[in-house]
């Protein structure tokens, strides 16, 4: 259970998606604007990977690891070079699944992640989940608490970069920092008070 | 080189660069400029696999149906991006270890797709394929950049080369560890994209309010 608690704190503060490996910026960027919409993006975000995590962790101990196929009989195959496309697929599968699903049964939901279901698929933060569980080779249930885990941290720091971004509407910026540049330098600050986690081992 | 094959060429490398000004493929950008080997391979093999899917996007671009091309951009994609995977774990081992996932993610790289979306399902293949090699450049002209300023100043060497000499080994540089770590990707990134728009200021975003300069004298109460 500890390693559990341990797994989830550091997917969430110390190797946090977005600020200690960069992933998803350019949705980051484009859409943490708003408090509202950051938020709805980053709930998106949190449930995609909560269920593509697990999900292709499944595939890749089933099918593509060495040796995985011995269950049918089938020993000495690798095909683990696979796991790209069989990971990419497997997300755009699952939002385009998610997307039917919402818009049948939860048509509020729906209305409200809606417009950024489609952007999720391309977002490489989840894409790097999947990969970051095939590299350190997760078992089923780690895969899990990682998957919530890291797409919790994500949704936190968009909404914190979000509300920073309101705030600094009220401020005189240089004209050509305007925008993207003042941005990435206040992604940069986020990122440095991220990084005073750095240091806790768990 | 005719003017038009010229313009795509060039245009991303300062005046449409792919992440100063359209914001594409900046994860990348970030994670892998500490040092200026793994920016290099990223560089090429980012250049390549833009160049060739927009060629090959370009030329199946007829026969998608467009609700499924996503999923056939995807799937051009992820191969393309398998073949490069395989061939740095044949002959750059050691740096595609350093890589990790980041190869990988040039599948979700928004260069490559943005690049296929918005370019490559309009023209002929010839002339994507040199959009694509051209936004690759503006890609790279920005990795090498970052990396040249993080790797001198985070450890005093250029590619394993010596470039300011080390206090530790006799010399006079206390090497900066921040430059090291991924904040100062940010930073930097800020001040190239602060200086390109102020050398090109075209660029600039204006707000979509305005901020009251309140002068002295102008009806205000003293």
């Amino acid at each position: 259970m500890e390693a559990y608690i341990s797994l989830f704190v550091k997917a969430v503060f110390i190797e946090n998606l977005a600020l200690s490996f960069f992933l998803g910026m350019c949705t980051f960027l484009a859409v943490s604007k708003k408090i509202s919409t950051a938020m709805g993006l980053g709930i998106a975000v949190m449930v995609v990977q909560t269920l593509t995590v697990p999900a292709n962790n499944f595939i890749y101990q089933t099918l593509l690891k060495e040796d995985a196929l011995s269950w049918i009989g089938i020993t000495g195959v690798d095909l683990s070079f696979l796991s790209l496309l069989s990971c990419i697929g497997m997300i755009a599968a699952i939002v385009q699944i998610l997307e039917m699903i919402l818009d049948k049964f939860f048509p509020a939901l729906y209305q409200a992640l809606g417009i950024f279901l489609p952007l999720i698929t391309v977002n490489c933060a989840i894409l790097a989940g999947s990969l970051f569980m095939i590299e350190r080779d997760y078992n089923f249930s780690e895969s899990v608490v990682y998957g919530i885990g890291s797409g919790f941290g994500w949704a936190l720091a968009i909404t914190v970069m979000a509300g920073v971004r309101e705030k600094l509407k009220y401020s005189d910026i240089p004209a050509a920092l305007q925008g993207l540049g003042i941005t990435f330098i206040t992604a940069g600050l986020m990122s440095l008070g991220f990084m005073a986690f750095s240091g806790i081992q768990l | 080189m005719d003017k038009e094959t010229k313009k795509v060429l060039f245009e991303p490398l300062i005046d449409n660069n792919p992440i100063t000004l359209q914001v594409l493929g900046v994860c990348s950008a970030l994670a892998v400029t500490s040092q200026m080997s793994t920016s290099l391979i990223m560089a090429l093999a980012l250049t390549s696999v833009t160049a060739c899917s927009s060629a090959a996007i370009s030329a199946v671009r007829k026969h998608t149906p467009g609700s499924i091309r996503i999923i056939v951009q995807m799937i051009i994609i992820a191969s393309l991006v398998i073949v490069v995977d395989q061939i740095l774990k044949a002959f750059a081992f050691e740096v595609s270890k350093k890589l990790s996932v980041f190869v990988g993610l040039i599948i979700t790289n928004c260069i490559v797709m943005g690049r296929a979306e918005a370019y490559a399902m309009k023209n002929p293949p010839l002339q994507s394929f040199v959009d694509g090699i051209g936004n690759g450049m503006g890609y790279s002209l920005i990795l090498i950049l970052v990396a040249l300023f993080r790797e001198t100043l985070g450890s005093g060497k250029l590619l394993g080369f010596e470039v300011l000499p080390l206090l530790k080994d006799g010399g006079w540089y206390v090497p900066n560890g921040l430059m090291l770590l991924p904040p100062s990707a940010f930073f930097i990134i800020g001040l190239i994209i602060w200086a390109v728009r102020t050398w090109k200021p075209k660029q600039v975003e204006r707000n979509e309010f305005k901020i009251l300069s309140i002068a002295h004298g102008e009806g205000g109460h003293h």
